[in-house]
């Protein structure tokens, strides 16, 4: 019998392999060996590793591997390309972005082709996905660069980045972080990562093609070491990192008390979730999108299956008979579904997690699959049966693993789908737009892809909540992570003394209590504060300490959800109502502020600009609107700018009631509920402010405020888990200390490091960028 | 008479069960879902060299070879006949290695069935008749049921009837079934495929409604359109169809075929049918018996596919005998 009638028996579907042969001269030209491209040219290193082909464990090239050296020059040439880059003007920088991003269309085959070789990837998702989202990146970016001067006044760029990225979108990711970068100014020293770093070496060849002025691109190959010689080199102003918790929490440490800005985007265990009314063929296809595009190594892949559970059985059936179909095996096959394991690490550690789910009780079920022999290869696989209290429903995989679990109601649904550490990006699927909007909104992560998922465009942020990291990736809301608000400062005022002096004062003595959930409460450690005030005479305000501050936070998260669901408008209101009881309070007020060394006109004129502040945020509070994206899809993406939660503030010891009032309005505006800490140099005009509030009708638990020594209490407030953010505007080693101490949570910090603010300056919407956190819902459509 | 004789393409015919309008009211599609899915699925899947030639013959296995115009003459019908005898140059097949094939059967209208029954004697290759007023199916009741039971009466083993659109827009589902119970009756042995008309049931919803309540009445296939709708054979809407009879069989137990028709030219196309069938449904359904494809000019390009595997060179239409 011909082949051709064995064939048409059997109807298999034969190889279709995509040749190599390109990307392997690609390598041989270079003699299978890589340097570091700093400056503008390439150098050699003393010690080079070997990079290896997933798919058959092959040796692919050496890569140097970098050191100090290497670095410190990478930096020096950047730091010294980046004024003329800047100086080069939007225009100019937009015509190289624009130039990047046609080379990599001229090249894209040879760049796929060379992806899948690295990193194991099937090279449909190289060619038909990663690729053309690259181009499609730097031509967006081209555009923002024209558009900075006009669109972010008050904005400059960081200067030099160090970028960190890894292993599993290798060209995208060094797009997503080299893009915006080179579009607002700045100059870039990037790390791929070891396992995969041959297609940012093409991407270098072609800066150098384009003529990219030297310097303004660097890559510096290397492991976890060179990665560290980056984070820690003092002439970098930025890192950004996209990579696992664990790492992004020694960065976060690392970088603290230092000018460094810092962007993560982190792991997660994104949950999928499937209503009983979806187009459950359509949720099974979109299941293959999420935990099996390249082979479930990918952060924001849905790995956390809830389905209603009258649909689940029907689900779990669709999804085994969908599984049989996927085809693993040879990456630079086209017509493979999974590839190849990035590396054997992964590969045992996959198998390892497996295992151990397995052993708590989940169900497995894995169809046979023929692997090629050599490479790393793992089945796709779903376990059911799982608990959220199983290790698998908790740790990301980093596999082609869905853990399946099921839900009775909408309200479950979110209680499971937010029931994890992480928030990086989730899928919902209903056909019903009530419930589609209303989950969307509750669901705690970056991106929620309604009936989709692992949607990605250049126009939309991506990112996370929580242990997911900060800092969005993408779209307008991704270029302030590579451009420095232009702070408005001023010299800070000495603040008074607090050493007591005997009292000399008839007045009937006053208890300064704590504002905690509504109520005044006594410290809990039952000591007070002396100040010592200046007509004569002394004040007692209450010493809080840590459990003082459990308390509030307990307060201020009882009241977070309920808050943050309040109406805009009711909130504008109430903080209207909160001017007027403000200016109704002006006698103690301005006792307050005078007792503490201000003169009279000093005091009324803080209080004014407190009043117009108060009115400021008022009126933001129901204007600070989302956006919607234009992605090429027919659809909405519509941004929602959520409060972050409880979040903690220090506040600024100078202009103690405006001070304390602008660097709290904001998140309360914005919906967040605070724990306040205000500086022990005068707490008596936040102090007055407690039945201010009391009267402005605030629901219980929006505002607390602790009295006592900001230093003794900051690092509570940094350590603990259930806030969500800290501002901090008191001393630089108290902001570093909080900077470091928010690992546990990786909440986010804005620390102002020792900087002391023009309170008297109009806030602009930075502030209300700071108090919000982006979520991206994506909604295709279709009659 | 079909029933005298072996069948071409045998298979267990469904015979339907209730009309179960719960199972149809529920069903939900999400277009841009499906839209998604079919747009990725031909570059998820490809054929290369022998697999290529060999899922090309497959898909002229398949092919209901159709004339369906108003200026057919026994002339042309004739001609495509003897195309559906011999649709690859013997030649080619030779060097392919393989036994001649036929295609899946002969489309054309009442009035030529006796013709090409005649025509195709002794071939094994059946005559589809469209039949209740094709294409618009909206002739009197009657007259469609004895359009139907003339043509079997005439030889025509499969009979490719339309649905009544209306009964579809407008939610009658009683109707729709009611309506397709007496074409499968009035067909006897003959094999009765559903044409839906999918570009005049404005959603995919309707699509998946209208295949559900069709194989609950019986349907032996669900087919597309008549090839006279302006938008006919698309992957999205052969994606629904395809997937409500896997849901179908799941849930009965019965096979029903597919016949995707109108606007499938290319032999890229009748590939990217045929990847759909064995993803959506398995190997069962890359056979005549339960698909086919609707075509005409479909066979003239992947002619050229298969001269320009053998010979290496880029084909012309004109070095391939006419259908």
């Amino acid at each position: 019998m011909s082949k051709v009638s064995e064939i048409l028996n059997s109807m298999e579907y034969g190889p279709a392999p995509e040749t190599s042969q390109p990307a392997i001269d690609w390598i041989n030209e270079h003699h299978g060996k890589f340097g570091v491209f700093l400056g503008g040219s390439w150098h050699s290193t003393e010690t080079f590793y070997t990079s290896y082909c997933p798919a058959n464990g092959n040796a692919l090239a050496q890569i140097a591997q970098c050191g100090s050296k290497e670095v410190d020059a990478a930096v020096s040439s950047a730091r010294s390309a980046q004024k003329d880059w800047l100086a080069l003007g939007g225009e100019g920088r937009s015509r190289f972005l624009y130039a990047i991003a046609r080379q990599i269309q001229k090249h894209s085959r040879l760049f796929a082709v060379l992806e899948t070789l690295d990193n194991g990837k099937p090279i449909r998702e190289t060619r038909d996905i990663d690729i053309p989202l690259v181009a499609r990146h730097f031509y967006y970016h081209a555009g923002w660069a024209r558009l900075m001067d006009s669109e972010f006044p008050n904005y400059e760029s960081v200067g030099v980045c160090g970028q960190i990225i890894p292993w599993n979108f290798p060209l995208l990711m060094l797009c997503w972080k080299i893009a915006p970068a080179l579009a607002m100014g700045n100059t870039v020293i990037l790390k791929p990562a070891e396992f995969t770093s041959l297609t940012a070496l093409l991407f270098a060849e072609i800066c150098e093609q384009i003529g990219l002025p030297k310097g303004v691109v660097n890559i510096v190959t290397g492991d976890g070491e060179t990665g560290k010689l980056i984070v820690n080199n003092p002439g970098i102003d930025k890192i950004a990192f996209t990579g696992s918790t664990d790492v992004g929490r020694i960065l976060r440490k690392a970088t603290a008390g230092t000018p460094k800005k810092l962007s993560l985007e982190l792991g997660g265990k994104s949950p999928f979730v499937i209503f009983e009314d979806a187009d459950l063929d359509s949720a099974v296809e979109g299941l293959v999108d999420a935990i099996w595009f390249n082979q479930g190594q990918v952060c924001c892949a849905g790995s956390r299956l809830l389905v209603q559970e009258g649909v689940a059985e029907q689900v779990y059936k669709k999804i085994r008979q969908r599984m049989d179909k996927l085809r693993v095996g040879d990456p630079l096959d086209k017509a493979v579904d999974i590839g190849a394991i990035v590396d054997k690490v992964q590969l045992d550690r996959i198998d390892e997690l497996v295992k151990q789910g397995v052993a708590e009780g989940a169900e497995i079920d894995q169809p046979t699959c023929n692997f090629p022999a050599g490479g790393w290869y793992y089945p796709p696989t779903l376990l059911t049966g799982v608990e959220p209290a199983s290790t698998v429903a908790q740790i990301e995989i980093f596999g082609p693993v869905l853990v399946a679990m099921t839900f009775r109601t909408p309200a479950e649904a979110v209680a499971l789908a937010n029931n994890t550490v992480y928030g990086l990006a989730s899928s919902v699927w209903t056909q019903n737009l009530d419930i589609a909007h209303d989950i969307a909104a509750q669901i705690k992560a970056g991106t929620v892809w309604v009936n989709c998922s692992n949607q990605f465009d250049a126009s939309v942020g991506f990112g996370g909540y929580r242990e997911s990291g900060y800092g969005r990736e993408g779209g307008r809301e991704g270029l302030f992570e590579y451009l420095q608000w232009k702070t408005p400062t001023t010299s800070a005022k000495k603040p008074p003394e607090i050493k007591p002096t005997k009292s000399e004062s008839n007045d009937l003595d006053r208890t300064h209590k704590m504002f905690i959930g509504g109520k005044q409460a006594r410290p809990d450690g039952a000591y007070s504060i002396s100040l010592n005030l200046t007509p004569g005479g002394v004040a007692e305000v209450s010493q809080g300490n840590r459990k003082d501050i459990r308390n509030a936070v307990e307060a201020a998260d009882n009241a977070a959800l309920g808050w943050a669901n309040t109406a805009s408008f009711t909130r504008a209101q109430i903080l209207y109502y909160f001017a007027e009881n403000l200016e109704a309070a002006s006698t103690q007020l301005k006792n307050a502020l005078t007792q503490r060394g201000h003169s009279e006109k000093q005091a009324q004129e803080e209080l004014e600009q407190a009043v117009e502040r108060v009115l400021h945020y008022a009126a933001w509070a129901d204007k600070y609107e989302g956006t919607v994206h234009q992605v090429p899809m027919r659809g909405l993406v519509y941004t929602r700018n959520e409060p972050l939660g409880p979040v903690g503030v220090i506040a600024p010891s100078d202009s103690p009631l405006l001070g304390f009032l602008s660097s709290t309005l904001p998140l309360i505006a914005m919906g967040n509920t605070v724990v306040v800490v205000p500086s022990e140099h005068n707490p008596l005009p936040a102090v007055e402010l407690y039945r201010v509030i009391e009267a402005s009708d605030f629901p219980t638990g929006v505002w607390n405020i602790v009295t006592g020594f900001q230093a003794e209490l900051e690092k509570t407030i940094a350590e603990h888990d259930g806030l969500q953010g800290v501002w901090h505007f008191g001393t630089a080693e108290g902001g570093s200390l909080t900077q470091a101490a928010s690992i546990g949570n990786l909440k986010q910090t804005w620390c102002q490091l020792g900087k002391t603010i023009d309170w008297t300056t109009t806030p602009d919407q930075e502030w209300l960028r700071r108090a919000t956190q982006v979520k991206n819902v994506w909604v295709p459509y279709g009659a | 008479m079909a029933s005298t004789e072996t069948r071409a393409h045998p298979h267990t015919r469904n015979p339907g069960i209730p009309l179960d309008l719960d199972a149809v009211e529920s069903i939900t599609v999400n277009r841009s879902a499906t839209e998604r899915r079919a747009a990725t699925l031909p570059g998820r899947r490809t054929v290369k060299k022998d697999w290529q030639a060999a899922w090309l013959l497959r898909a002229i296995q398949c092919i209901d070879l159709t004339t369906l115009s108003g200026d057919d003459t026994p002339g042309n019908v004739h001609r495509l006949c003897a195309k559906a005898r011999n649709p690859v140059n013997t030649e080619i097949l030779a060097k392919l290695g393989v036994d001649p094939i036929t295609v899946g059967a002969v489309c054309v209208y009442h009035q030529y069935v006796e013709d090409c029954v005649r025509n195709l004697e002794g071939s094994g290759i059946p005559v589809a008749a469209v039949s209740t007023g094709f294409p618009a199916g909206l002739s009197p009741f009657r007259e469609r049921i004895h359009e139907i039971k003339a043509s079997v009466a005439a030889g025509a083993s499969e009979i490719d009837i339309v649905i009544t659109r209306a009964h579809v827009l407008k939610g009658d589902w009683q109707a729709l079934y009611g309506e397709m119970q007496q074409f499968r009756e009035a067909c006897g042995e003959a094999h009765v495929k559903a044409i839906l008309a999918t570009g005049e049931l404005g959603t995919l919803t309707n699509v998946a409604r209208a295949s559900v309540v069709c194989m609950q009445a019986g349907a032996d296939f669900i087919k597309t359109s008549t090839g006279k709708e302006p938008v006919n054979a698309t992957i999205p809407v052969g994606l629904v169809m395809t997937r409500m009879i896997r849901n179908y069989q799941q849930q009965t137990g019965w096979k029903v075929g597919f016949k995707p028709a109108g606007g499938i030219r290319t032999a890229k196309q009748s590939l990217d049918f045929l990847i759909m069938m064995k993803e959506e449904l398995g190997d069962a359904w890359l056979s005549p018996s339960l698909f086919r494809l609707g075509a005409s000019t479909l066979l003239s390009d992947i002619e050229r596919q298969l001269e320009h595997f053998i010979t290496g060179r880029y084909s012309a239409y004109n070095r391939h005998a006419m259908g």
